[in-house]
């Protein structure tokens, strides 16, 4: 569902990286492991589309990105990658259903709040619906914004230091759900961080 | 869910901000519409009064004063001049018509009007109840002052000496009431017309005192032209007389032209009151956009094109300078609703017409293009969002 080959990365003026080829099958989770530095959320950032490699390939849900112009990649990325990220963002102004809908929205499909009401349902936060998303708690706010992720139905989700933040008890919990959300939605699931409690979690990794 | 949604929400999630640009924009575009409310008022309601009315015969003084008396009353006359001389210049081959005016007394503020059948004529206003003056004493009243005063037709009342006051009253000869004219939007509303005759009737024991005799006095001749060159034939007709004649046109422009230099000056403080308010637009747009970056490249990822946000900023920039630019066009009805009761009692200045009055027009498009142009630094800049980058300090 997505795959690397032979990517580089060189920041104008800056470091440049190198990555291990990267190959997550359908429905297949993956753990990116690396130490600061080692260029994670560069590596995140170019899966993702919002950096384009120097070199090299990346191809998902079966489509080689890098003949895609801007416009395309944010259109593609919208339709086929869910993104969660270390801390969860909102546009405060919407509430929490809005906020769900918005990648419908914003690609352009009809809007579904019936979809977004059951994702959060699966999430036991049916409830939080009509609110607003600064007033819920760190943990909420971090599963409203995996089930944001989920909306469009993505053939990958990406999360990025998704644990980092939270106690043992807490990252296991929201792996789990991660996890279990992915395998509901049918979605690939690379999870990138430096956070080696996850390494037994799981089978396949990939080190930096 | 919609960009026009997104936008207000956005515009609204800062209400003290957005009240700022609202209350800036809003006063700006008020003063200046009311500006323009009244000017086109006052522009119709000089040309309606003017209407046709090439030059004013009467006694030497300020031209201004002669035909803010005789055309528009409200100011005091000049003097009186000689009815036999007034008709002299008034059957001069250069001239149409001639209509004489004789007064100097009030019922109730509003003044008699002493003429012929020619001035109500001239204004075009039909009679909306009874009949027209004829005999002397008799009266047909404007529709204001029918309204103010409830005088009906068949009322008597008598007329009191000066242009103002009521001290001074004449109860030597009751007028009566035999009709009532429709309202026209013309100086005849505020006026009471009589025969000349019971001007002069009313100030014959005058005659006992001075010496004078009343019936050969008027105070104005009201003159419609024939021939282009009797401007410049007329006035030398009044070499060694106590008359002059002015030009509404020429006075009316020089009042405005005095006038214009305190409107110019409340204009261009209006015009600083928007620019600051569509300044400040600007800036609440471009600060909510720095503690929006975040927000506005996490939309990026979620597949919004940048043609959306840019849209997007551009809707909420438009939607403010929409809302403001409403809030000041209903502020200026209220000023001009004011203005109307106001001025009402002493200038019966009609604001009836609410809707926008064409230089208005020019106020929209031109506030709406500012609007836009403040709206689009901000909307190229969310659209140069490095969104890795924000997001990775994020």
């Amino acid at each position: 569902m997505l795959k690397s080959t032979n990517i580089e990365f060189q920041y104008p003026n800056g470091p440049s990286f190198q990555f291990p080829d990267v190959n997550c099958e359908a429905q297949e989770h993956l753990l990116l492991l690396g130490e600061s530095g080692k260029g994670k959320t560069t590596l995140l950032h170019l899966l993702a589309g919002m950096l384009r490699p120097t070199r090299g390939s990346i191809s998902i849900a079966g489509k080689d990105t890098s003949g895609l112009t801007n416009a395309q990649m944010d259109a593609f990325r919208g339709e086929h990658v869910g993104i969660i990220f270390q801390t969860a963002h909102f546009v405060e102004s919407l509430s929490v259903e809005d906020n769900l809908v918005l990648p419908h929205f914003l690609n352009n499909k009809k809007v579904n709040k019936q979809k977004a009401a059951s994702i959060l349902d699966r999430l036991n936060l049916k409830h939080k619906l009509k609110q607003f998303p600064k007033n819920l708690s760190i943990g909420e706010q971090q599963r409203v914004a995996i089930a944001r992720a989920l909306m469009n139905d993505p053939s990958v989700v990406l999360a990025d230091e998704p644990t980092s933040a939270l106690d043992d008890k807490n990252a296991n919990e929201v792996i789990d759900l991660l996890e279990e959300q992915a395998r509901l939605s049918g979605a690939s699931l690379i999870i990138v961080t430096h956070d080696q409690r996850l390494k037994d979690r799981f089978q396949k990794r990939v080190t930096l | 869910m919609n960009l026009l949604k997104i936008a207000f929400r956005n515009i609204f999630s800062k209400p003290l901000n957005t009240i700022l640009s609202l209350v800036l924009l809003g006063f700006g575009v008020g003063i200046i519409s009311l500006m323009l409310n009244v000017e086109q008022n006052l522009q119709e309601q000089f040309d309606r009064d003017i209407k046709d009315i090439d030059m004013v015969l009467g006694a030497k003084g300020s031209p201004l004063q002669l035909i803010l008396a005789n055309v528009y009353h409200v100011d005091a006359p000049t003097g009186n001049i000689s009815r036999k001389e007034a008709e002299r210049i008034a059957k001069h081959p250069y001239i149409e018509e001639g209509i004489p005016l004789a007064y100097g007394d009030n019922y109730r503020s509003y003044r008699i009007v002493g003429t012929t059948p020619q001035l109500h004529e001239h204004y075009g206003v039909a009679i909306a109840e009874g009949e027209l003056f004829s005999a002397t004493y008799s009266a047909t009243i404007g529709s204001a002052v029918a309204e103010a005063t409830g005088l009906k037709i068949g009322d008597n009342f008598f007329s009191a000496h000066g242009l103002t006051d009521e001290t001074d009253v004449h109860t030597n000869h009751a007028f009566t009431v035999v009709g009532i004219f429709e309202p026209s939007g013309s100086v005849i509303d505020k006026l009471l017309l009589t025969p000349m005759e019971s001007i002069w009737g009313v100030h014959e024991y005058v005659e006992e005192e001075t010496g004078e005799k009343p019936d050969e006095e008027i105070t104005a001749m009201l003159l419609k032209k024939k021939n282009p060159m009797a401007i410049m034939a007329l006035p030398r007709m009044l070499e060694d007389t106590n008359m002059q004649i002015a030009l509404p046109s020429i006075e009316i422009n020089r009042l405005q032209t005095n006038f214009g230099i305190g409107m110019g000056t409340i204009q261009a403080i209006a015009y600083v009151v928007i620019f600051l308010s569509i300044l400040s637009i600007f800036i609440s747009l471009f600060n909510s956009l720095r503690e929006r970056k975040y927000e506005l490249a996490l939309m990026r990822t979620m597949g919004a094109s940048q043609g959306k946000l840019f849209s997007l900023i551009i809707l909420e920039g438009l939607s403010l300078t929409f809302m403001g630019m409403v809030f000041g066009l209903l502020l200026s009805r209220v000023g001009l609703w004011i203005l109307a009761s106001v001025l009402k009692s002493s200038f019966q200045y009609d604001f009836g017409n609410l809707w926008l009055v064409p230089s208005e027009w020019l106020l929209v498009v031109m506030t709406i293009f500012v609007g836009i142009v403040a709206s689009l630094l901000p909307a190229f800049t969310a659209v140069k969002i490095d969104i890795s980058k924000t997001l990775a300090d994020g």
